[in-house]
């Protein structure tokens, strides 16, 4: 069967203990690096954009490499991002229609 | 593993009970725990369905004082909280339970215990809402709660009665959520070998499409019900205007929930249907991939129509256009549906039995319930319906004309796998036509008071409106529904006790339930099936002939086989290891009533009690093995 | 022919080996339930995004943030996401001292987070901060509450892991009892990755 032969292949792919301490390193790093996105005033308007990127980041290396994700089947990564695009959609939604809001019917003029 | 035995002290000992009280409380059989699902739901349709007789003879005549409106306003929204938390959706689950281990080949569910401790926090949350009767009244504030009606104390002050609706949900909602995961793992994995997931029952993939709703939509309403709780028990400010609140927050995420709510609710219905029409029209299910990618689609767009509930708030009109076509679009699959159900009936030979019978009246009543639905749709419609009886006409003619009617038609097409025996064709018919006429008598009319301006959730209204002919007609109708009730019961008790004799598979079934004893051993299959085909139990009986008819297989081929499956099954299925009784998922569930009074009365020590006692039933379940050893 | 394996597999369905999907039960479980929190966990945060500029006369949020000392605990919570892979590796190793040793470090880093929220959360009802005084208070304290209960029961997870192993009922064929405290760890570190960045850095 095809899914245990890519078990098994899975299973050597494993990362590394030191493996696991590169990638808190780089965490670490985009941590410290985040804070000081913040601190420097020139960027304004790129700010929320830059500080998106690395959450994105950082949440795809905790996921894929702690939680596995790279490596395990494809049916759990599913499940995850399921609730993650299901969530950012609805809710995105949700605030959108909030800053729309105001502009009533009749009220507009 | 060496272990040293010590003797266990009484209260760690494993229960052993086979028969008995005792052996109920502690089942982790999903055969049992869907029929506790199904009992207990039962009593709350009983209890939902005496309010609702209130109701009626309150609105029977203008001006009445059967009721004071205090009551009438308990009376509605309990009406509306039970119909759909604890009745519907248990009743649902209580199919999923019996029926998905039986219908994928296997002998039980993913996780048993597990399944006990949602149906244990399903009864502790009713009854932990109901009990709200007796301290001080029951929840007042619509099923929906809208805020800041229920959460502002200048509105409905002096009492706990949204305490019980908020905390009462919330512990319903824990169970649902945890038998979401447990099916969702039962139907992907416990399925037999060969069964692929386009192999699979038509109830099998709706049953696939609720769990994945519950699974997302009820985490939404938690949230939107920790944030009333926190509103109402410490003053917190998340929908007060007041104090900088959005109330349309509260609006949003409830609703959020309650329409993927909507498909869980006709979901389970609409695959039941799919199961009786082939059966009963001795065909395979017209387009079977259409039926189960419209109802993949109806579970994905479900998400995204919410807010045409809410057209009327102010959401902008570039929202309620967007929310407009979603919901037009929505009734796209769900016509795709109808359409091959129809097709299913088209030159089959039909039989009209009893479960067929409640399938046609489901297709019926739910193209009508669906058609005013689509009348919603458009926005400046949907302005003159709104919170008139034009939209309770609408949502009880999905809900009972579709929901219910369907799960009725569930009932007497597996009553003989459950018990052995068949149920009464002639009460049966009797019940059928009686809650059909009644349903329409009481519910048709509602469309007419709504186009007449009736509005909801009033206790009473004056004569001289044009209203009175049709509310008395709508009452006698929901009598006329609570006698075809008692009927039904009568029939189900009859039928239990002296009913014919049922075999394995009175109804010349597709599906695998019907391939085993009735009632189904503990173990359900002597020996797990292999599956080839899509109504794989079919298959083996008949063959086609070059017209496509079917042709049964020779006696001595595949059904003597079964024949033989059904001796080894009377052999108490030696080597099956059944996981075993266990009263820890009890112990959990109690926890949470306990830690939901506590936040009623504020009580801190009762909190940490509830704490306590979830805490020990959770521990005493990880340290057990899920079958004990047997000595 | 399969069948033995399967029929074996149906009489076990809580430690079911051989499923149809060849996955575990318990790691689909787990990952189902993490799927469902992620709309917890959206709610929370979309309604403290509504509210966070709502402060009526209360303090804003640049009034009581300390980013420098938020940034440390975050590191904390994230170096114990470290720990825990480590304690999971430790485990499939059959190396039992390493993997308690590892356990507790998770534990105390989390317990360290809790109680760096304690103390912020301190902080800012000094500051005139509660969950009373605005709706950026009041969804302010119940989405950080939430993910610190949360972390609690994570903390009470990895406790109970470390005594079983104490008591020696914690052996390498139990690995994925670790791994599940583990992807429920992670999940919770995940949450707050987002809750830094959206909830205390977002300008």
């Amino acid at each position: 069967m095809t899914t245990e032969t890519s078990l098994e292949e899975h299973a050597h792919d494993h990362p590394s203990e030191f493996q696991y301490v590169k990638v808190a390193i780089f965490l670490g790093i985009v941590t410290a690096l985040e804070v000081i996105v913040v601190y420097i005033s020139a960027l304004e308007n790129l700010v929320i954009p830059i500080l998106g990127v690395m959450m994105v980041v950082k949440f795809g290396a905790v996921a894929g490499y702690f939680m596995h994700l790279k490596f395990d089947s494809k049916i759990f990564r599913r499940f995850f991002v399921l609730g993650i695009v299901l969530a950012i959609a609805i809710f995105g939604i949700v605030l959108w229609t909030f800053t729309v809001a105001d502009r009533l019917p009749g009220a507009a003029s | 593993m060496a272990t040293v035995t010590t003797p266990t002290p009484w209260f760690l000992r494993r229960p052993k009970a086979k028969k008995g009280i005792w052996s109920w409380v502690t089942t982790v059989d999903h055969k049992r725990i869907g029929i506790l699902y199904g009992y207990t739901a039962f009593i709350f349709f009983i209890l939902g369905g005496l309010e609702a007789l209130l109701i009626r003879a309150q609105l029977a005549t203008p001006e009445a004082q059967v009721v004071s409106a205090d009551l009438y306003n308990q009376l509605f929204t309990t009406h509306g909280v039970t119909m759909i938390f604890l009745v519907v959706m248990p009743l649902g689950a209580a199919f999923f339970n019996y029926f998905i281990p039986l219908m994928i080949g296997a002998r039980d569910v993913a996780f048993p215990r597990l399944n006990a401790l949602s149906y244990w926090l399903f009864l502790f949350g009713g009854l932990f809402l109901y009990s709200s009767w007796l301290l001080g009244g029951a929840p007042d504030g619509g099923w929906f709660g809208y805020a800041p009606l229920t959460t502002g104390a200048e509105f409905l002050p002096g009492d706990h009665r949204l305490d019980f609706y908020a905390l009462g949900i919330q512990i319903l909602g824990v169970a649902s959520i945890v038998a979401s995961v447990n099916f969702i793992v039962t139907i992907l994995n416990m399925r037999a070998p060969g069964m692929k997931l386009l192999k699979m029952p038509v109830f099998i993939w709706m049953s696939l499409v609720v769990n994945f709703l519950l699974l997302f939509a009820m985490p939404v309403i938690a949230v939107a019900l920790f944030f009333m709780t926190f509103d109402r028990t410490f003053e917190a400010l998340f929908f007060d205007p007041t104090g900088g609140g959005d109330p349309i927050l509260w609006q949003h995420l409830f609703w959020l929930f309650g329409h993927p709510e909507v498909y869980i609710l006709i979901l389970p219905a609409m695959g039941i249907v799919s199961e009786i029409l082939p059966t009963f029209s001795r065909k395979p299910l017209f387009g079977y991939s259409f039926v189960v990618f419209s109802g993949a689609a109806i579970g994905f767009m479900g998400w995204g129509v919410w807010a045409h509930h809410m057209f009327t708030v102010g959401l902008g009109p570039a929202a309620n256009a967007a929310f407009a076509v979603s919901t037009m679009f929505i009734a796209v699959p769900t016509g795709v549906k109808i359409f091959n159900w129809m097709a299913t009936m088209a030159g089959g030979s039909l039989q009209f039995k009893t479960p067929m019978l409640f399938a046609v009246g489901f297709i019926a009543m739910f193209i009508i319930g669906g058609l005013s639905g689509v009348t919603h749709s458009i926005v400046p419609h949907d302005a003159q319906q709104q919170d008139t009886y034009y939209i309770v006409a609408h949502f009880h003619y999905v809900l009972f004309g579709g929901a219910i009617i369907g799960l009725f038609g569930g009932l007497y097409y597996w009553f003989p796998k459950i018990y052995g025996r068949l149920m009464d064709e002639r009460l049966g018919k009797i019940h059928f036509w009686m809650m059909l006429i009644g349903f329409n008598m009481t519910f048709g009319p509602f469309h007419i008071l709504g186009l007449k301006g009736m509005p909801r959730r009033y206790y009473t209204y004056q004569a001289g409106l044009g209203w009175e002919m049709w509310n008395m007609l709508s009452t006698i109708g929901a009598f006329l529904i609570a006698a075809s009730t008692l009927v039904f019961m009568h029939n189900w008790m009859k039928s239990k006790r002296k009913g014919e004799i049922a075999g394995p598979d009175p109804w010349d079934g597709r599906t695998l339930e019907w391939s085993i004893p009735s009632p189904p051993p503990e173990y359900n299959f002597a020996e797990i099936p292999t599956v080839t085909e899509r109504d794989d139990f079919w298959h083996r009986k008949y063959k086609e002939d070059k017209k496509g008819r079917p042709v049964p297989v020779p006696t001595g081929g595949a059904d003597a086989e079964d024949e033989q499956h059904a001796e080894v099954a009377h052999d108490e299925g030696h080597g099956i290891h059944m996981p075993s009784p266990s009263y820890y998922p009890l112990v959990a569930a109690l926890g949470m009533p306990v830690m939901a009074y506590a936040v009623v009365l504020q009580s801190w020590t009762l909190g940490v009690i509830g704490g306590i006692i979830a805490l020990a039933g959770f521990y005493g379940w990880v340290l057990e093995p899920a079958t004990a050893e047997d000595h | 022919m399969h069948d033995a394996a399967i029929t074996e597999a149906g009489a076990h369905p809580d430690d079911a080996h051989v499923t149809y999907t060849g996955l575990d039960n318990v790691k689909m479980a787990m990952w189902a339930f993490l799927g469902s929190e992620c709309l917890f966990f959206g709610a929370l945060i979309s309604a403290h995004l509504l509210y966070r500029n709502r402060t009526g006369d209360g303090p804003t949020r640049h009034d009581v943030y300390d980013i420098p000392y938020t940034s440390v605990s975050s590191f904390v919570l994230l170096m114990s996401s470290l720990t825990m892979v480590l304690a999971l590796a430790a485990i499939q190793r059959g190396d039992q001292r390493r993997l308690r040793i590892w356990l507790m470090a998770t534990a105390l880093l989390g317990a360290s987070f809790i109680g760096g929220q304690f103390f912020e959360f301190t902080e800012f009802v000094h500051s005139g901060l509660t969950i009373q005084t605005s709706p950026f208070g009041s969804s302010f304290f119940v989405l950080t509450g939430f993910h610190g209960a949360h972390v609690t029961i994570g903390i009470l997870m990895l406790l109970s892991m470390y005594t079983l192993s104490r008591l020696g009922k914690l052996p390498s064929t139990d690995a994925s009892k670790v791994e599940m405290v583990g992807l429920y760890w992670h999940f919770v570190d995940i949450v707050w990755i987002v809750i830094f960045t959206v909830v205390y850095l977002f300008p």
